[in-house]
């Protein structure tokens, strides 16, 4: 038997578009994601993550553009396409007034596991996840991050190749969200490919291998974490003078080196940003022909919070604050 | 190794079915029946409607119409009771529509939607466990009459049977509401428009009064509702144990509900699915 090739890309979306009523909630969007990766789709609320899920998902059907979930049509073939992802949704995406046991023996038995062989896969999950205790109360009963957890064990009940999680980690405690960065490190470890949207820069900078950036519908950036980083820009330099009576010299050798503008946070502390790394060598030599001594020196790269703000003109925090845009 | 670090199959290496099989189909629906089956066990007061309102409605209607319309309580029994129990299944019907459009509203619909599984799954399995309910009302309809003195000439198989023609009958009716439950935009939309049409329905029929005592506008209305049909098809068997004319009658109108509203309730959650 001659085994069929796997296609590279897990995803492959052209120019995907959806509207309701007057608004492009998704206006245009491409996306590549290599199989095996952890692909991070940012943007703020309202930017169109979810509904861009919800049509790769086959949730909604788009109004423009196509997709293809390894190779295969999301509209022409939506029933293998089912086959082969997993959806965790924002809000609980499993039964409210069912026990964390009762939904995955469920969905197992949805999913055509025979009777004996759901019940295993239900224990095993379970025990996973952390959530044998509870496995018999009313998932209504359980905390925010316990529902995430069963919300994904279920998603994994048929070990699909794709996995879609929408905001796994929002209003998660830090704990709990550490562990669910650790579970979807896991999951790509043993094949799975994962989606993830996030309104966290954070949560992005620390899994993605590649991350797109959405604002309004439309694809703003996309990259890698660090040439995210990078097209935006400037590092910035920080010295920490150890003789305070030099700090004003150490300034003005920064500037005339770097040839920009340094500044004093504090009576020891010079900050400058800088284009290339690579001049802080002539710095530094400049600083010891001065006789100025440091005792600290970091350059440092700029945040995604930074990046966020240069690309879209504002700061992720800004739009938290308008969650009442969201629209789907 | 646990289960998520397993290696997973690629998506190549797969046997992707394109559609659906007629097995699974019927299979995902007893799933999704018995998920409904636990979930009315967690939420007892499901059954309030059916346990309730054919004990109130027996008590009731028997007694306050009894002397006026067949002389004494024993004379009406076999009236209205065939009466009540076709009223009380029937709006029980009600509900289905109202409950899935509430489950519809859940993101566990979603769920059900991205996964391999028939589509119409979730619809045919609220359908099916539905049958409990009106299961429930019928035996209490009928302990209720046997309580009050109602003794079926027919005998016990015909009240088996008349029970079964009426679960039949209320199991075509509910795909009128599950249409409007799949369409409507609340659960409180679909009371709303159910209830306009379960009112005349149910009681512009021979349900409770004699026909002939009726205007005859409203006797020729009560004359082609179907619902006239089924109660006299029921009076029939549980009274003489007799399967008449009125019961091949209803047979088709129920017939006809589904096959219009089968095809209509699916294609509009097709489409929204």
């Amino acid at each position: 038997m001659t085994q069929q090739k796997e296609p590279a890309y897990a995803i492959e979306a052209t120019g995907l578009v959806k509207q309701f009523g007057k608004n492009r909630a998704v206006d245009g969007v491409d996306l590549r994601v290599p199989a095996g990766s952890i692909y991070g789709v940012l943007g703020p609320n309202g930017a169109g993550k979810t509904t861009t899920i919800n049509m790769l998902a086959t949730l909604m059907k788009p109004d423009g553009g196509s997709a293809k979930i390894f190779g295969h049509d999301i509209q022409t073939e939506p029933h293998v396409v089912r086959q082969l992802i997993g959806v965790t949704g924002q809000y609980a995406s499993v039964d409210e007034t069912l026990s964390g046991w009762q939904n995955l023996i469920i969905f197992g038995r949805l999913l055509g596991l025979s009777k004996a062989e759901a019940k295993k896969k239900a224990a095993e999950l379970l025990e996973e996840f952390d959530l044998t205790d509870a496995a018999k109360r009313p998932i209504a009963k359980f905390s925010g991050g316990m529902r995430r957890r069963l919300d994904l064990a279920v998603s994994l009940l048929a070990q699909p190749p794709l996995i879609f999680l929408d905001e796994p980690t929002t209003g998660l405690d830090p704990r709990t969200r550490n562990q669910m960065w650790n579970t979807i490190r896991k999951l790509v470890a043993a094949g799975s490919t994962v989606l993830l949207t996030t309104q966290y820069l954070d949560e992005a900078d620390q899994l993605a291998d590649e991350i797109v950036v959405i604002d309004h519908g439309r694809v703003v950036a996309q990259g890698t974490p660090d040439q995210l980083k990078k097209s935006v820009g400037i590092a910035s330099l920080q010295l920490s003078v150890t003789n305070k009576q030099k700090t004003h010299e150490a300034v003005r050798v920064v500037e005339k080196v770097l040839d920009v503008k340094a500044a004093t946070s504090d009576a020891t502390t010079v900050t400058a940003p800088m284009a290339d790394p690579e001049r802080i060598t002539d710095l530094l030599v400049a600083l010891r022909a001065k006789d100025i001594r440091l005792d600290e020196v970091s350059v440092q790269k700029p945040t995604l919070d930074e990046v966020f703000m240069a690309l879209t003109g504002h700061t992720a925090d800004d739009l938290e604050a308008n969650v009442s845009k969201e629209t789907a | 190794m646990t289960s998520a670090t397993k290696t997973i199959v690629p998506a190549a290496e797969r046997d992707l079915g394109r559609y659906t099989p007629f097995g699974q189909v019927v299979r995902n629906s007893f799933t999704m029946a018995y998920r409904a089956i636990l979930k009315m066990r967690r939420n007892p007061e499901q059954f309030v409607d059916v346990t309730v309102q054919p004990i109130l409605f027996t008590l009731m209607f028997t007694y306050l119409f009894g002397g006026a319309i067949a002389g004494n309580v024993k004379n009406y029994l076999p009236i209205i009771i065939p009466g009540i129990l076709i009223q009380t299944v029937i709006t029980t019907t009600l509900s289905t529509g109202t409950q899935l459009r509430e489950d519809m509203d859940k993101g566990v619909f979603n769920r059900f939607k991205s996964l391999p599984i028939a589509r119409i799954a979730p619809l045919a399995g609220a359908l099916m466990a539905d049958v409990i309910r009106y299961s429930i009302a019928i035996v209490l309809t009928f302990i209720m009459g046997y309580i009050m003195g109602f003794s079926p000439a027919g005998g016990l198989v015909s009240v088996i049977g008349a029970g079964l023609l009426t679960i039949l009958c209320a199991w075509c009716v509910s795909w009128i509401f599950a249409f409007f439950g799949v369409i409507a935009r609340s659960a409180q939309s679909v009371q709303g428009i159910s209830m306009m049409i379960l009112f005349p329905l149910t009681f512009l029929s021979n349900a409770f009064v004699p026909v002939s005592t009726l205007p005859g506008w409203m006797q020729a209305f009560v004359k082609v509702n179907p619902v006239s049909h089924l109660v006299t098809a029921v009076r029939e068997l549980v009274n003489q144990g007799r399967v008449g004319h009125d019961f091949w009658m209803s047979l088709i109108g129920a017939a006809v509900v589904v096959l219009i509203f089968a095809p209509l309730t699916v294609r509009a959650y097709m489409r929204k699915a």
